[in-house]
């Protein structure tokens, strides 16, 4: 089993009205079979020995499902590795030597509670805005009760794929969060359950996003590489869609959001 | 009581606006564009093109009206939005590492600006008398013979070609990203839709480019 040493560079910062800065940490005799958050729990196992403060950062899985971790590595959200989450990135990708800088997600809306941990409840509040479907769905439905076309499933089934963890925020050059927003009214609106409340539920969605304090989207498509799940920018063309042709056509005016 | 929710209250309503502009603008540029390069066609046909155009009031003027509301509409939403974004990430990163996008689109809001004190200088520059730069006397009738002896002294023609090369850098972006915004997105033409509007984007900095740079070497000679 081959092993790398590694020289970290780690935000840290004890919470959220403090300033903040990086600190400098070796990580020695990292297996390269570890995952990322395995390496940073035994650098956390050496700074508790020595008395220190571990360093803070989400996790919850550690199989890419849940969505919960989630830093900045070398720049990249989740690290270098494509669609991969950072619990699920190993230290095989890594050289023996190397310098690792890590931060949290870096945006307004997502203030850091500590060190890597920042709060997303700005996310839960774009779901509570209409994210659901309000009609009681009662026990399970027969199978191929409610024909869907297979295309349709598979398009929604994509976006369901989004596990909500930041990363296309963390990415965009505007700290958009058009990529996650846009997932979650997909996920919906293409099935038919979903579809009836769709004009009320993406102008809902959208004014919320940008009440949290978002920036707009400009089309880099920096979410769509760092996304985890792969999730496709043509989402986000089909959210403008929805979008403006709800503003255009809806026959109900929706009260506008004050910015948080 | 509570406002209604406007399109222009909302980041992806400002972008459609920012875009349907943009594609207004666009369409001109090209026009603008494909007119121009019948200077290459000597001075009967360029200034007969230009009388043509001043002669025909409702063009002339639904022109200049269509184009003044977006330019305003163009630059307000692009303001606003920027300003938006430029909030949105109070403490940066001490290393960030773009995967995908690219100069032009990383650009778009230095091309943007940019390209605003250009088109102020451009308008200036043909129309209002005295601001003529250089030994001649500027022709409401003549249009050729401005046009060669503005572009016939190398800085106003390097001033241009620069200029040229900004529209192309924001129009490269621009030229596919104006779909994205508005929706108009498909598997069956993206690959496509973005080849094609980029190449438009290449052609209107091309032709632009030439004109100046022909004048400069001769190739465009003065009428008579
Ligand atoms: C000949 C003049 C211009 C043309 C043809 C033009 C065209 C365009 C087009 C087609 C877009 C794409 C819209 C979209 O992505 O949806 C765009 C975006 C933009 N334009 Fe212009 N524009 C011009 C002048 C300006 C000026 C004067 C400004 C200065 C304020 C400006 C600032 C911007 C900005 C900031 C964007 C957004 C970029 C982004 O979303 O990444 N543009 N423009
Ligand atoms: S810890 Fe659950 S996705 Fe990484």
């Amino acid at each position: 089993m081959s092993t790398i040493n590694l020289t970290l560079h780690v935000w840290r910062q004890s919470g959220p009205n403090d300033p903040g800065g990086f600190k400098d940490y070796q990580a020695k005799g990292i297996s390269t079979h570890a995952s990322f958050l395995e390496m940073l729990d035994v650098v956390n196992e050496e700074l508790a020995a020595r008395g220190e403060e571990p360093i803070a950062f989400d996790h919850d899985c550690r199989e890419g499902i849940c969505g919960m971790c989630g830093m900045v590595v070398n720049g990249r959200p989740h690290g270098p590795q494509v669609e991969t989450t950072t619990c699920q990135l190993h230290m095989r990708q890594f050289k023996d030597g190397d310098e690792v800088w890590i931060e949290p997600w870096r945006a307004r809306s997502f203030p850091v509670i500590k060190d890597l941990v920042v709060d997303r409840s700005a996310f839960d509040r774009i779901i509570a805005a209409g994210g659901y479907i309000s009609a009681r769905t009662g026990s399970p439905r027969d199978a191929n009760e409610i024909p869907i076309p297979k295309e349709a499933s598979d398009l929604a089934f994509e976006a369901a794929a989004c596990i909500g963890c930041g990363a296309c925020v963390a990415a965009c050059p505007n700290a958009s969060a058009a990529l996650f927003t846009a997932a979650k009214l997909a996920h919906l609106s293409l099935l038919p359950q979903g579809e009836p409340e769709q004009q009320d539920r993406v102008r809902k969605m959208v004014s919320q996003m940008d009440a949290e304090g978002f920036g707009h989207c400009t089309n880099h498509f920096e979410c769509m590489a760092a996304c985890p799940k792969g999730i496709s920018v043509d989402y986000i063309a089909k959210m403008n869609r929805d979008f403006l042709k709800a503003m255009i056509t809806a026959r109900t005016d929706l009260p506008k959001r004050e910015k948080q | 009581m509570q406002k209604a929710l406007t399109l222009a209250d909302s980041t992806v309503g400002k972008k459609a606006l920012l875009a349907v502009s943009g594609l207004v603008l666009f369409g001109f540029v090209l026009g603008h564009m494909v007119g121009n390069l019948q200077v290459f066609l000597g001075p009967e046909v360029f200034n007969g093109y230009a009388a043509t155009l001043k002669g025909n009031l409702p063009l002339l003027w639904g022109t200049r009206i269509v184009l003044s509301v977006s330019v305003v509409t163009h630059i307000v939403m692009a303001v606003q939005l920027m300003g938006r974004s430029s909030k949105a990430r109070p403490v940066g990163y001490r290393k960030k590492d773009n995967a995908v996008t690219s100069y032009a689109a990383i650009t778009m809001k230095l091309s943007g600006p940019l390209l605003f004190f250009y088109i102020a200088f451009h308008i200036a520059h043909f129309t209002a008398p005295g601001l003529a730069l250089g030994n001649y006397e500027h022709s409401t009738t003549d249009v050729y013979a401005n046009f060669v002896s503005a572009f016939t002294i190398p800085w106003v023609t390097a001033l241009y070609v620069i200029a040229q090369l900004l529209l192309g850098l924001h129009l490269y972006h621009g030229a596919w990203s104006l779909f994205q915004t508005l929706g108009l997105s498909h598997p069956r033409y993206d690959g496509k839709k973005r080849l094609v509007a980029q190449v438009f984007a290449l052609l209107i900095m091309a032709g632009n480019v030439a004109m100046p740079i022909a004048v400069l070497v001769g190739v465009i000679p003065p009428a008579g």
